[in-house]
């Protein structure tokens, strides 16, 4: 768990992150959102040391991050940023291996845990491992930069507009990849977007931050349902609110046991590409099934709406 | 049409220029003793007639296959090959024309065999351009060619020619200058590396550093050499008079303290401006990543930003290596030692062959220190930035 209290930061008149307060749950993705110059990336880089404190102070599992030097607390915390700043002297293997070799894990158990980390970012250890990050394409490229973050088994993940430099189709397949990662490893992660919809589609807990404060720090459909301002509800987006909230439910959440007409969707479909396939057949409900095709349940157009609208 | 637009235009020039010389231009020079001015001799005069036309065979090679063959490495063969059998020719020439136990009269080579040569010379480098070898391929001709010139000096091959009668004369003092000559190249190339390299560091790490120290060591660039050895004399010389122990150090107004302070000098500018532009040039996100996975800023420097600026600080380095092998040849003026030496006596005594002694041997370091470093840095480089 991460407590941030009171934490600001002032370069010379000007107060970029003010007072800010919030914990980050253990095994979840937190992300902060807000637009460019918001303060954003220096309270991340607050939470590794990269940047000091002005004041304030943040604790890791209930310990002072200042209790220690800054690059031996860096090594305990993963960090990915946009463009990946892999190194371009260093092959794959030997960028993945940066943190352990800094660590003085053994060859041995440093060469496992790289090809471990290499097949669970769906890269062949035999193909990639010897090669330099050029001779990768982009995706690859962002999958092993946050390889090689997480290469320390760090219980910490802090992430810095990661996808930010990937076209649209790879951005939203890393996106899956991360929630699947995350998943795996049960990584505490803090990132770092301008991205609305990221926030939405990654988050568990979404901060969103104006001129250097956090001005609601929430569950995503809190966010929508219960904007703390006005400038909240602009920043999440007030024309499809409803349609947003839909996208964070899933069909397999809500549906009921019987059989309707209508379309087969996924479980893990959400309800607003529920909606979307329902319309399309002109149907008023459709039939849910898991991922082995086994029917579970049903789902009708009046449930759904209900799901589009503060409770 | 066809036929006219395959013939190679290099070519055409080279033959233009190699056949004059052959025609009307001295193959070699005969002198009667080492000041007086020589009797020009033509290929013909100067060698028995078998070794006359076998020699005009090969050139007569060369001449065909630099007009009408494109295959690059079959000109750069041709071209070695008439390379030395023209620089045997030279030397057939001296043993040929020197009566024996004769040791007054020197056989140099002439106008036409410099200009043959340096025909050659031309086809083989252009053929080198266009077959655009890898670097280590660059230095193992480099080895072979010094191994070959290594061989034929050393089998005494040139004895008869004139610069090396100079050098028989002068053998042991030409071991010493060859070895101050180095010396004070790479020590002051040692010592500006440590100065220059931090210093680099330094300017790049503190914007604010940076205009004024470039703009410092570009104003001691332009001065000219001799005049700052010059200015150095006076100051070395009182502090030589004021401090016994920097005498006893060897330190004075004249010798080797100003020459290497003044190398050292035009040492540092291109290595502190590439030291900076190579930092400059490293990727921001790679030392961002490095710092925040924890690399203390020691291991940023050693492991991530040196081993990526590297390429562009060498090429530096070779620029100063190249320089300081030229100028510590005009060091010799302020009593510095090295090849100059040779140099400016043969200018004092009118002893051509002197001059060349000095000379020859430096522009041969300096051009093999330019395909070494060449080399090291295309290597360093194919790790791509
Ligand atoms: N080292 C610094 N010195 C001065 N100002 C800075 C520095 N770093 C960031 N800032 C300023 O702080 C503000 C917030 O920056 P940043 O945290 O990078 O924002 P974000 O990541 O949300 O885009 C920006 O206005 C930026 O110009
Ligand atoms: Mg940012």
């Amino acid at each position: 768990m991460i407590r941030i209290e009171n934490l600001s930061k002032q370069y010379g008149a000007t107060t970029v992150v003010d007072a800010v307060s919030m914990e980050v749950e253990r095994n979840t993705i937190t992300v902060i959102v807000g637009t460019s110059g918001s303060g954003k990336s220096t309270l991340l880089r607050m939470i590794n040391r990269l940047v000091e404190p002005s004041s304030g102070r943040v604790l890791i599992d209930g310990k002072d991050t200042r209790s220690e030097p800054a690059h031996l607390l860096r090594r305990r915390i993963g960090y990915a940023i946009q463009g990946h700043g892999l190194f371009p002297h260093r092959t794959v293997a030997q960028n993945i291996a940066t943190v352990p070799h800094l660590l003085g894990w053994s060859e041995l158990r440093i060469g496992a845990r790289v090809a471990e980390l290499l097949r669970a970012f769906q890269l062949d250890p035999a193909e990639y491992a010897g090669k330099y990050p050029h001779q990768l394409s982009g995706g690859q490229q962002q999958r092993v930069g946050v390889a090689r973050a997480l290469a320390a088994e760090p219980s910490v993940l802090l992430m810095d507009e990661p996808f930010g430099a990937l076209d649209p189709i790879i951005r939203s397949k890393a996106q899956d990849d991360l929630l699947d990662i995350q998943r795996r490893f049960g990584t505490t992660i803090v990132l770092v977007t301008h991205d609305i919809d990221e926030a939405f589609r990654l988050g568990q807990r979404v901060a969103v931050m104006s001129q250097g404060r956090v001005l609601q720090y929430d569950r995503p459909a809190a966010l929508l349902t219960r904007p703390a301002d006005s400038l909240v509800a602009r920043m999440t987006g007030l024309a499809d609110r409803a349609l947003r909230l839909l996208s964070l439910t899933t069909a397999g959440q809500i549906a009921t046991p019987g059989s309707a007409g209508g379309p087969t969707i996924a479980a893990s479909a959400s309800l607003r590409d529920a909606l979307s396939e329902i319309l399309w057949h002109g149907a008023e409900s459709a039939q849910v099934v898991d991922e082995r095709g086994a029917p579970r349940g049903s789902l009708t157009v009046a449930a759904i709406l209900a799901h589009g609208r503060p409770e | 049409m066809r036929r006219a637009a395959r013939i190679d235009r290099l070519g055409v020039l080279l033959t233009v220029a190699g056949a004059a010389a052959l025609a009307f231009l001295p193959f070699v020079v005969f002198k009667h003793n080492r000041i007086l001015p020589g009797d020009p001799l033509g290929l013909f005069a100067a060698l028995p007639a078998p070794a006359a036309y076998a020699c005009v065979a090969t050139l007569i090679l060369a001449v065909v296959t630099a007009l009408g063959v494109g295959h690059a490495k079959t000109r750069f063969i041709v071209a070695l090959v008439g390379i030395a059998v023209v620089a045997f020719a030279i030397a057939m020439a001296g043993t040929a024309l020197t009566p024996p136990g004769n040791r007054v009269v020197r056989v140099a080579p002439g106008a036409g065999g410099w200009l043959l040569l340096a025909t050659l010379v031309l086809m083989a480098t252009d053929a080198l351009t266009r077959l655009r070898p890898r670097p280590l391929t660059r230095v193992l001709l480099l080895v072979l060619c010094a191994v070959a010139a290594g061989f034929a000096l050393g089998h005494g091959v040139f004895d008869q020619l004139s610069i090396m009668r100079e050098y028989a004369v002068n053998a042991g003092r030409f071991a010493r200058e060859l070895h101050v000559h180095l010396w004070l190249a790479l020590g002051s190339l040692g010592a500006a590396l440590i100065i220059a390299l931090p210093l680099g560091i330094l300017c790049h790490r503190v914007p604010r550093l940076r205009a004024g120290t470039l703009g410092a060591l570009n104003m001691i660039q332009t001065i000219p050499s001799i005049a700052l050895f010059g200015i150095l004399m006076a100051p070395l010389a009182a502090l030589a008079a004021a401090v016994p122990l920097a005498a006893q150090l060897g330190i004075r107004g004249i010798g080797a303290a100003p020459a290497v302070i003044a190398l050292f000098l035009y040492s540092l500018l291109p290595i502190v401006a590439n030291t900076v532009v190579g930092l400059k040039r490293v990727s921001s996100a790679a030392v961002e990543a490095a710092r925040g996975m924890g690399m203390t800023p020691g291991q940023v420097l050693a492991r991530i930003e040196l081993p990526l600026a590297l390429p562009v600080i060498l090429s530096g380095v070779r620029i100063v290596l190249v320089q300081n092998i030229g100028m510590v040849t005009i060091a010799a003026l302020i009593g510095a030692g090295g090849l100059g030496a040779f140099v400016f006596q043969g200018i004092g005594q009118t002893a051509i062959d002197l001059v060349l002694l000095g000379a020859i041997p430096t522009v041969a370091m300096a051009f093999a220190a330019s395909v070494l470093l060449d080399a090291l840095v295309e290597t360093l480089d194919r790790i791509p930035p």
